[in-house]
């Protein structure tokens, strides 16, 4: 018996192990090449860049951190003459708030609907599950009004101008609105899943829920909120939509992917200052990526299969 | 460089304080509420672990989303109301044909061949050892934004103008079958494809990864079970590992096809829905913030809305199904 548990499974054999080794290793290929082309192309000078391949520098290898230094430190182009790094600085100071608000915001509004519950608690549930699917194009403009001149009932001012147009906290904001619905949902699931025992115990013993949920339910679910940290952390960092609206291009609080969307538009064909510029931009998300990957894809089935 | 120190440490500070202000309220709320007993205990905390949440989606999501149907009955400026108009111009436009026309095909063709793919490798996957390598590389992509995408694509369709020497890779590859060099994306439809080979791109190791999951999760006494009875190949992979996947199978595609339909990034970032490439998305954006026409922007989020509704009601029932287990 132990010898044939050792040995692969003869059912699980729908395609001999060769071929399947082969043809992932070719799609493995596809999809690791155009990388691979734009991250060798970053470091090889201007003029190599127009004049062969990226595929010349296995016969031919010579490069040059002379893009990254233009990127780094200004002078690659008129519209980055302070460079890059005011961008980068702008994505940090954007993502690490866009990240903690919700997920706190969220953890309560799951353990409320989980563990309080109340008449219309599971409803609030699906209404709230269903938001997810509410594009974030049709929340533009009315939260752009929002903040610019608040909330009227005819002609009565009821909510003011909340002025965080144009500041951090006009992006932190929506991100904080969007990522609510995904991540109560996912929490939800983690947290009403945590021992009844554990919960009833503590009442008896005379907590309430504010400290339950200090004591108890915030340290157990730390797997379920760093897995969803790390999704919303790449949603913010990587996203467009949202900064393009509500953050204006400038050095002041525009994040990298949106001076780098610019870059593509202004200069579609410097490949110098692109190439150096999408590195520095993926850099941080890979490197969360790849250390963090199997929570990450813990959040994902937590959200995908049940 | 002081410079640099001087614009960025009152940003650094503003994450700080801003963080500060917020705990700090919180932990004031939960100590007050606290020490409250009785039978206000429960109503305060409701309010006090609900009510942020509760908030934020009203104004974020749920009044936004009844004010765009209101404004999509309304004029460019969202002063008069036009009844039908901007829906019978998104139906008589021709561009907004081709949106249209693009955004269904997008719908159709990428989550299809990013679930098939991904069932490919996760299939494929289960029979080698050493999977977590492949597995990586292959999921990467999930890391990069649309944008970063968007510029590694480029470069592959990269073109130069004649005379200038090619170094695009899908140009030079084509060329070995003897093809002569193209400006790809100016080529309809041929462009649509090559923008949606970046999103199948992206989303293939998201399907992979899931599916894989799901293979791994069938029991192998099952899978052994009618290996005795003779079932290999293909025939088992259909009659017994499809079907015990086939609920994952269909939320993967659901995912994608929501992913497809509000679709923006590629589209703005490669052509910027120029040269018959636009979808719906994409076009919303545009008639709001480049044409300033928030009525007929707004309609076509209604739509976009209307798409999605269908997969959200299927997610709904299949949710509450698996509740009640």
């Amino acid at each position: 018996m132990a010898l044939r548990l050792s040995q692969p499974t003869p059912g699980r054999k729908i395609f001999s192990s060769r071929f399947a080794s082969i043809v992932v290793t070719i799609i493995t290929i596809i999809w690791t090449v155009p990388t691979l082309g734009l991250f060798i192309s970053s470091f090889r000078t201007g003029e190599d860049i127009y004049a062969t391949g990226w595929w010349h520098v296995f016969v031919e290898p010579k490069f040059t951190l002379e893009n990254y230094d233009k990127v780094f430190f200004g002078g690659a182009s008129e519209s980055l003459s302070d460079g890059i790094l005011p961008y980068f600085i702008n994505s940090v100071v954007i993502t690490i708030p866009a990240v903690i608000f919700p997920l706190v915001i969220a953890t309560m509004a799951a353990y409320c609907l989980a563990w309080i519950r109340f008449r219309g608690s599971d409803f609030l549930f699906f209404f709230i599950f269903a938001l997810q699917v509410v594009p974030l194009q049709m929340s533009l403009v009315p939260i752009l009004q929002l903040f610019t001149s608040g909330v009227h009932i005819g002609s009565v001012q009821v909510i003011p101008a909340l002025g965080v147009a144009g500041k951090f906290a006009g992006i932190w904001l929506p991100h904080t609105m969007f990522a609510l619905p995904l991540a109560i949902y996912l929490l939800h699931n983690f947290i009403a899943s945590l021992p009844r025992e554990l919960m009833e115990a503590a009442h008896v013993d005379g907590a309430n829920h504010f400290k339950i949920f200090r004591m108890i339910v915030l340290p157990l679910s730390i797997p379920a909120i760093a897995a969803f940290a790390i999704f919303q952390f790449l949603w913010v960092w990587n996203d467009l939509l949202v900064a393009l609206t509500f953050a204006s291009g400038t050095q002041e609080i525009a994040p990298i992917n949106v001076k780098l969307a610019s870059l593509v538009g202004q200069y579609g064909s410097d490949w110098t200052s692109l190439t150096a510029g999408a590195f520095i931009t993926i850099a941080l998300p890979l490197v969360v990526f790849f250390s963090l990957q199997r929570y990450f894809v813990r959040g994902l089935l937590a959200g995908s299969v049940k | 460089m002081s410079d640099f120190l001087s614009t960025t440490l009152p940003k650094f500070a503003q994450i700080f304080t801003s963080i500060a202000i917020f705990f700090a309220v919180l932990l004031f709320l939960f100590g007050i509420a606290g020490r409250v007993n009785g039978r206000a205990q429960r109503p305060l905390a409701i309010a006090l672990f609900f009510g942020p949440a509760a908030i934020l989606l009203i104004f974020g999501l749920v009044s936004p989303a009844i004010q765009t149907i209101l404004y999509s009955f309304k004029d460019a400026d969202g002063l008069a109301y036009i009844g039908f108009d901007n829906y019978t111009w998104m139906f008589q436009d021709e561009n907004i044909h081709t949106v249209l026309i693009n955004t269904v095909l997008w719908v159709i063709i990428t989550p299809i061949v990013t679930t098939a793919i991904g069932l490919t490798l996760a299939v494929l996957l289960d029979r080698m050892k050493h999977e977590s390598l492949p597995k990586s590389l292959i999921f990467m992509p999930m890391a990069i934004s649309f944008v970063g995408a968007s510029i590694i694509w480029r470069f592959v369709y990269d073109y130069a103008k004649e005379g200038y020497p090619q170094t695009g890779l899908l140009t030079n590859l084509t060329r070995l079958i003897g093809k002569e060099p193209h400006n790809w994306m100016l080529e309809n439809p041929l462009n649509s494809l090559l923008l949606m080979v970046i999103f199948v791109w992206v989303q293939t190791g998201f399907a992979m990864v899931i599916l894989s999951a799901a293979i791994k999760a069938v029991p192998s006494d099952i899978v052994e079970a009618s290996a005795l009875d003779g079932a290999s190949g293909m025939k088992l992979f259909r009659n017994i590992t499809f079907p015990m996947v086939r609920s994952t199978f269909t939320v993967v595609l659901a995912t994608n096809v929501v992913g497809a339909l509000k679709l923006f990034d590629i589209v703005q970032t490669m052509t910027g829905g120029n040269f018959g490439t636009n979808v719906l998305a994409n076009e919303m954006y545009a008639q709001i913030f480049v044409q300033f026409n928030q009525g007929r922007g707004s309609a076509l989020a209604v739509a976009l809305f209307l798409l999605v509704a269908p997969i959200l009601i299927y997610n709904i029932v299949h949710l509450r199904r698996e509740r009640q287990h």
